[in-house]
């Protein structure tokens, strides 16, 4: 009598859908998988290690490159743990712009997301709509960073310095047009027989699950779980903000996808109120040791000239302590946990990735799956490899 | 944002009550530090058991656990269980102190997200954790050599200035 | 060794060019997006600056039908081998573009898992800095190594070695 075995399989690190340098080995019964171990580690970089011999503003470099579909979100989540643990106040029109440019990126992010999800799937159309979306939102940070992927501009104590007088223009245009891209695309998708096929009733993940695993973020919310940081903790005067959260039910592939498209319309609401009451004043705090002079004061001002070297040069001195800033990324919870001693340099940098969680709990989700499901369910999760291996 | 400070002080108050005095310490930090406990090793698994089941504390997920190497301060190391509560709203740590070359018992019988952060921190920082089920490095290389997170490690690795070589060596 | 006077007729500098001309209008890449100047590289093929009217439309996810490797992003040494690997796989004439400074030196992770720059593993033709470069830079160093490609002769390519390469 034959003898029959399973056969393992390796999703490479080279993979067209894999969304970075992730490894999968499966093991099959045919066409059903038995059992699924991701490997990681294929883009560690030391992000914590190095943070500990830059000082804090030297750090926040770093914070860019570890989920860099949205540059921004990371700085903002290390600023805010940076200011409380030195115990900064920010003015309310740096809060808000920040959660302007944060709401920016979250639509930067869910449209990439949108295209390599679709693309994987086999929606190719939907790739060169998505990305004509983005560059309009890249030019807009752009024009106000200076940098279309890795911004920094989110600093210690503000911003890095004031918006150009152009930019709420261009986000009024921008937020009056996306509402009818956003119909174009649920046109092309949402009531398509061939996506609801193979979309729905695929890598379930029940709620329970998703709690024990650790997940947040739209795969959480999609599963019934009604948690979001910015309404849980909330962080830059998101508590004035007028917003629902968008709740799945059964979490599957193709409520995943419901919730992020109903999270961008809900982003559009944030940023039209955050454009309509933008208040005016100062966008960095009063902290002399911790803030940088301006350019135009360091360029006239021998004082400024000094400090600004101070600073650049030695960083500041924060008191011991431990301090957790966290935000909602587009991926879920993005935390950093900074522990200081008192030096000019952060004694440790613990970054809380998101991706890392969710990546966990895909092995159960694809348990009992076909594998041609694999990559539909890897895509509707969103992993970034850069925030996984730091 | 920790939360209601009454709230915090309800479940530091049970703990004692619960465990005693001699296994928990409540840490005095101030300001706008997390809530934290330091807790006997021993101990450990019945206090993270506790603070899940309690209605009073109810938290759920483990958002973070992560290790802190003090380098020349006693103890050595500093194992850092990072809670989350959705009920009460509430964030909380509890650590552990442990030596060179001690141990600890799994974490992942009640959060299963314990596993890869557990496997994380061997990787990083060289900690055993008794009845994991696959302990083993997960963002290095298997043959890699050393903790990179440990204080005494350099940042450029210990053989940053002689050339890289790939060898191709056959199919495992 | 070189090319001789007598070599150099009328007629191999026909085909030469002929081939040449071939060769530099349909490079196609293999997918090879590491990191964040994945991205970028995304996007130059996309429509805004479409990197597919100067032939490299086809992005091949196998190096066997591929002539061009596009390494973005960090190569760190857990994923060295893989890449060698890939390398040798692809069939000559092959060039490689190194996209991004974590390509070509490093970039600022000089940390213990980073390998300081792709050339120490591959034989690299065109370097594109930035942290990450635009779109509009990758496809400059697109069109450099297109000038590459038309200098080139089909009597004799020469293969640059490094001193720890054997072969």
């Amino acid at each position: 009598m034959a003898e029959t075995r399973f056969m393992t399989i390796n999703m490479g690190p080279q993979h067209p859908a894999t969304h970075g340098v992730l490894r999968m080995v499966l093991e099959l019964d045919g066409e059903i998988i038995k059992k699924s171990v991701p490997f990681i580690g294929y883009l560690h970089r030391g992000v914590e290690k190095l943070a500990e011999a830059r000082t804090y503003h030297q750090a926040l470099t770093l914070t860019d490159r570890l989920d860099y579909t949205n540059g921004l979100s990371n700085n903002l989540a290390y600023c805010l743990a940076c200011e409380k643990l030195v115990g900064l106040e920010i003015p309310k029109r740096a809060q808000y712009l920040r959660v302007i440019l944060c709401e920016l990126q979250r639509l930067a992010a869910h449209l990439l997301w949108l295209a390599t999800h679709a693309l994987d799937i086999g929606a190719m159309t939907v790739l060169f709509y998505a990305f004509r979306e983005r560059e309009t939102i890249l030019t807009i940070v752009e024009n106000v960073t200076g940098a279309r992927l890795t911004p920094s501009y989110i600093r210690i104590g503000g911003l890095a310095k004031d918006v150009p007088p152009e930019f709420e223009t261009m986000v009024e245009a921008f937020i009056k047009e996306f509402p009818k891209r956003i119909d174009e695309y649920e046109t092309l998708l949402t009531e398509n027989i061939i996506w609801k096929k193979r979309t729905q009733n695929i890598a379930f993940l029940s709620a329970e699950d998703a709690i024990n695993y650790g997940v947040t973020g739209p795969v959480l919310r999609a599963s019934g779980v009604n948690y979001d940081v910015r309404k849980a903790y909330p962080y830059s005067s998101y508590d004035e903000f007028d917003f629902m959260i968008p709740l799945g039910s059964k979490g599957d592939v193709y409520d995943r996808y419901v919730v992020r498209l109903q999270e961008m319309r809900q982003s559009i609401r944030i940023i039209s109120q955050g454009i309509e009451r933008l208040p005016d004043g100062p966008v960095n705090a009063h902290a002399l040791g911790v803030v940088p002079p301006e350019k135009e004061e360091v360029q006239h001002d021998m004082a400024a000239l000094i400090r600004h070297f101070k600073i650049m040069e030695e960083g500041f001195k924060p008191p011991a302590g431990e301090a957790y800033g966290a935000v909602e990324s587009p991926k879920g919870e993005l935390g950093f946990y900074l522990v200081s001693d008192g030096s000019n340099k952060p004694f440790r940098m613990r970054i809380r990735p998101p991706s890392f969680l969710n990546l966990g709990a895909v092995p159960k989700m694809i348990e009992g799956q076909m594998i041609a499901d694999v990559v539909a369910a890897i895509g509707s999760v969103d992993i970034v490899l850069g925030e996984i291996d730091r | 944002m920790t939360g209601e400070t009454k709230d915090i002080q309800k479940v530091t108050g049970k703990l004692i009550r619960q465990f005693g005095e001699k296994v928990i310490t409540i840490e005095d930090r101030g300001g706008s530090a997390i809530p934290s406990v330091v807790v006997d090793k021993a101990k450990i698994l019945e206090v993270l058991f506790f603070l899940k089941a309690d209605p009073d504390s109810a938290f759920d997920m483990l958002t973070d656990l992560f290790g802190v190497d003090n380098n020349k301060e006693r103890p050595r190391f500093e194992l850092i269980y990072f809670l989350n509560s959705f009920k009460n709203k509430m964030r909380f740590a509890v650590k552990v102190g442990l030596e060179d070359g001690e141990s600890v018992p799994t974490a992942s019988g009640i959060w299963k997200a314990a596993e890869w952060f557990e496997r994380e921190i061997y990787d990083m920082f060289g900690i055993r954790f008794e009845g994991h089920p696959d302990l083993r490095r997960i963002l290095l290389d298997e043959e890699f050599e050393g903790h990179p997170l440990r204080k005494d490690f350099p940042v450029e690795g210990p053989d940053f200035d002689k050339p890289f070589v790939v060898e191709l060596g056959e199919e495992k | 060794m070189g090319v001789t006077e007598a070599d150099k007729n009328v007629l191999v500098t026909s085909v030469d060019f002929v081939v040449n001309w071939a060769r530099k209008n349909s490079v196609w890449p293999v997918t090879f997006g590491l990191a964040c100047c994945a991205l970028e590289m995304m996007v130059a093929s996309s429509a805004t600056y479409d990197i597919a009217r100067f032939g490299a439309e086809v992005f091949r996810p196998s190096p066997r039908q591929s002539d061009l490797m596009i390494v973005a992003g960090t190569v760190t040494k857990k994923m060295a081998p893989i890449l060698k690997r890939i390398y040798e796989q692809m069939p000559e004439p092959k060039w490689v573009i190194a996209m991004g400074a974590c390509a070509c030196s490093g970039g600022i992770f000089r940390t213990y898992n980073t390998v300081q720059g792709v050339d120490q593993i591959v034989p690299v033709d065109v370097y594109v800095p930035g942290c990450p470069p635009r779109p509009e830079s990758l496809l400059a160093g697109l069109i450099k190594l297109q000038e590459k490609i038309q200098k080139e002769t089909i009597l004799e390519r020469e293969l640059i070695s490094l001193p720890k390469m054997k072969g």
